[in-house]
């Protein structure tokens, strides 16, 4: 099976481009690729050792895609993730703090506790929402793409999903929907192989989730989601074309989980030739050794990011473990808009 | 909320012209108001009419016909709401709501508290419902599934005015609301309606008629009968109370518990299905609340426990007859 994460890689859309992003951004997704794994290790050690009484799902393989996501995009763009949301919304500039808080179900949390790691936002940066319903974001994306559209506005609307969600009506529904109306919306699928437990194989007639895409009507490419540079290049051609106005586009990133389903879940079930060759490409650490191979930062640099990202990561644990538990009163609050006192219902 | 009062000049209207007042003068004072769903275009302008000239007057642009795709069009209708519009969609059936409930369900009524407030939703979902000429699919009243969804409010008028009143109210309403229509109302009873914005408020119930005997709480279709029972037991001496509900979430206790404090009996009457019906809790509400003033159970009537059945010969609704039994039964008891 370790071939089929080479060929599906060379079948894939184009060289590295010729330029690349600038050194900042260069230095802000490496960090951002490394926050994440940093943190998601974090908080499947503090789920297994039962610290954290929350289900957490795992981000790691999606570590390039969610990078060249925060270089491809501008702040005002928007975003609609899952409940495997924490890539997605460090590459949006959500706080750390807040994502980690929040899985702790703490007040510091970004829905204040009540919501939960799947229940994520931060409107102020463009993360709008994140469903723990699979395929339930790309109807909800489109709305949101509408509004840009109504508004006039260029800023543009991406949503994440994995593989998984190409089965469920919602994918089917929104697909056409957006196609319909020219919506500047970019579904990008981070193609993890897996759904839950099942691999792609045996859930999909077709596993060439961007020809599915095409026959809706919109352009469909596939990326190395391994390569955080080639998925750049492509989201950054997609975002542009999608900001002129050419309707919606369906960017396939070709990525593997290196864990299981949740933080907690047996996956003694993947392939260990097929997880091995995965491994191989670890997205951070390559993308560390290419960095370095061509000269782009020194070892030096290098290591300061990683303090960086080390240090993000350890306040952030902290942060939330020391953030407090919502108050009993904090139960009735956010039903309704004014929480109308309904005698009797309670 | 704003409550408008009624001034200005009034005209008879039928409930569905009503609702497309309401549409219209939405649309007029706000132009963030969307309209979304099958078939809501002119010139069709939806298969009951409502939406008719709309989308001459404002454009496909506000008034936007979509595929046949429920989960699409409150899906759609959830986003647009997250950036400041105020979507009205509308699902041709009741019945297909249950296509788009995960929408619903999971993201319109629960987006406000799992984002901790951030995050609300405040969608207007128009729906049909009533009559048995399409059958079991195309007929079920499923309001109780929704008065026992957390964070959706569920609205049904009983007649033009409150067609109108309520619909507009719902639009600006900074929650999700669902509204359900009537066919049977839509083109019957006709009443004299303010031209201009007018809006009823959501969450209070409507005492129609006061009484001294017997409590009868209804909304939507059942109103109408409601009233015609209170005329007819009148004439036989027993005088009672008439509550629209107008609003089934969030539910008006007070107005039912002052008036069943006065009158010491209640009877529920709906066309949903009895069995864990809005009545149930209604009634368990007035039980738990009043036990000890009651000089009878509570009564409830609703539809049989069956699918709606296609051949009108087999209606299983609470009728006429079957309401006056069971209240001279209550009052005798």
């Amino acid at each position: 099976m370790s071939e089929m994460i080479t060929e599906a890689a060379a079948a894939v859309a184009g060289e590295r481009p010729d330029d690349l992003p600038d050194r900042a951004d260069l230095a802000r997704m490496y960090e951002l690729m490394l926050t994440t794994t940093l943190a998601d290790n974090k908080a499947r050690e503090e789920a297994k050792a039962g610290r954290l009484q929350a289900a957490f799902y795992p981000v790691r393989g999606l570590e390039g895609v969610c990078a060249a996501m925060s270089a491809a995009l501008r702040k005002d763009d928007q975003l609609v993730s899952t409940y495997r949301n924490l890539g997605d919304a460090l590459a949006k500039g959500v706080s750390l703090r807040s994502i980690i808080a929040e899985l702790y179900g703490r007040v510091g949390g970004a829905s204040k506790g009540k919501g939960g790691g799947m229940h994520l936002h931060d409107t102020s940066v463009g993360f709008m929402t994140t469903t723990g319903i699979v395929g339930s974001g790309l109807p909800i994306a489109a709305g949101l793409a509408l509004g840009a559209q109504l508004d006039q506005d260029d800023r543009i609307v991406v949503v994440t999903f994995g593989d998984g969600a190409t089965s469920i009506g919602a994918f089917h529904e929104a697909m056409n929907l957006a196609a319909l109306w020219r919506l500047p919306l970019v579904f990008l699928c981070q193609n993890n192989r897996w759904g839950e437990h099942t691999p792609i194989a045996e859930y999909a007639g077709n596993t060439d989730l961007a020809a599915r895409a095409a026959s809706y009507g919109m352009t469909a490419l596939k990326v190395d989601g391994f390569d955080p540079i080639k998925t750049w290049s492509v989201l950054r051609g997609a975002a542009a074309a999608v900001r002129r106005g050419e309707g919606p586009m369906f960017i396939e990133a070709i990525t593997y989980r290196l864990t299981g389903h949740t933080g907690t879940a047996d996956f003694s079930y993947v392939p260990a030739d097929e997880l091995a060759a995965a491994l191989r490409r670890d997205p951070a650490p390559t993308f560390r050794k290419w960095l370095c191979e061509n000269g782009l930062f020194t070892e030096d640099e290098l290591i300061a990011i990683e303090r960086q990202s080390e240090d993000v990561v350890a306040d952030a644990f902290g942060f939330a473990q020391a953030s407090p538990l919502p108050g009993s009163e904090a139960l009735h609050t956010d039903v309704f808009a004014t929480d109308p006192p309904v005698e009797g219902v309670s | 909320m704003t409550v408008l009062e009624n001034r200005g000049l009034t005209e008879p209207m039928k409930s569905a012209g009503a609702m497309t007042s309401a549409l219209e003068c939405a649309m007029t004072a706000d132009d963030k108001v969307i309209i979304l769903g099958e078939d809501v275009a002119d010139p069709i302008g939806g298969v009951f009419k409502v939406t008719k000239g709309l989308s001459t007057k404002f454009g496909t642009r506000r008034v936007r016909a979509t595929p046949i795709s429920e989960q699409a069009i409150i899906g759609t209708a959830i986003g647009l709401s997250m950036v400041g519009y105020r979507p009205v969609a509308e699902v041709m059936f009741f019945d297909f709501i249950t296509v788009a409930m995960d929408q619903i369900v999971n993201h319109a009524a629960k987006l406000r508290y799992m984002s901790g407030g951030a995050t609300p939703a405040p969608i207007t979902i128009r729906t049909t419902v009533g009559g048995s000429r399409f059958g079991a699919q195309h007929a079920q009243s499923l309001e109780a599934w929704f008065m026992h969804t957390p964070g959706i409010k569920v609205v049904m008028p009983s007649g033009p005015r409150d067609a109108k009143g309520l619909l507009e109210s719902c639009i600006f309403d900074d929650d999700p609301c669902l509204y359900i229509e009537h066919m049977g109302l839509a083109f019957s009873t006709t009443e004299d309606v303010p031209v201009a914005d007018f809006r009823l408020p959501l969450g209070k119930a409507n005492v129609i008629r006061a009484g001294t005997d017997m409590t009868i709480i209804s909304y939507g279709p059942m109103v109408r009968p409601s009233l015609e029972v209170s005329t007819t037991l009148a004439a036989d001496g027993i005088d009672c109370e008439v509550i629209d509900l107008r609003t089934l979430s969030p539910l008006d206790l007070d107005t039912i518990f002052e008036s069943v404090t006065k009158t010491r009996r209640a009877a529920v009457v709906h066309e949903a299905t009895q069995f864990c019906g809005p009545g149930a809790e209604i009634s368990s509400q007035i039980h738990e609340q009043l036990f000890g003033e009651l000089l009878a159970p509570v009564v409830r009537l609703g539809a049989a426990y069956t699918p709606v059945p296609f051949s009108t010969a087999l209606s299983g609704y609470p009728t006429h007859d079957t309401i006056v039994a069971a209240v001279q039964s209550a009052v005798r008891a």
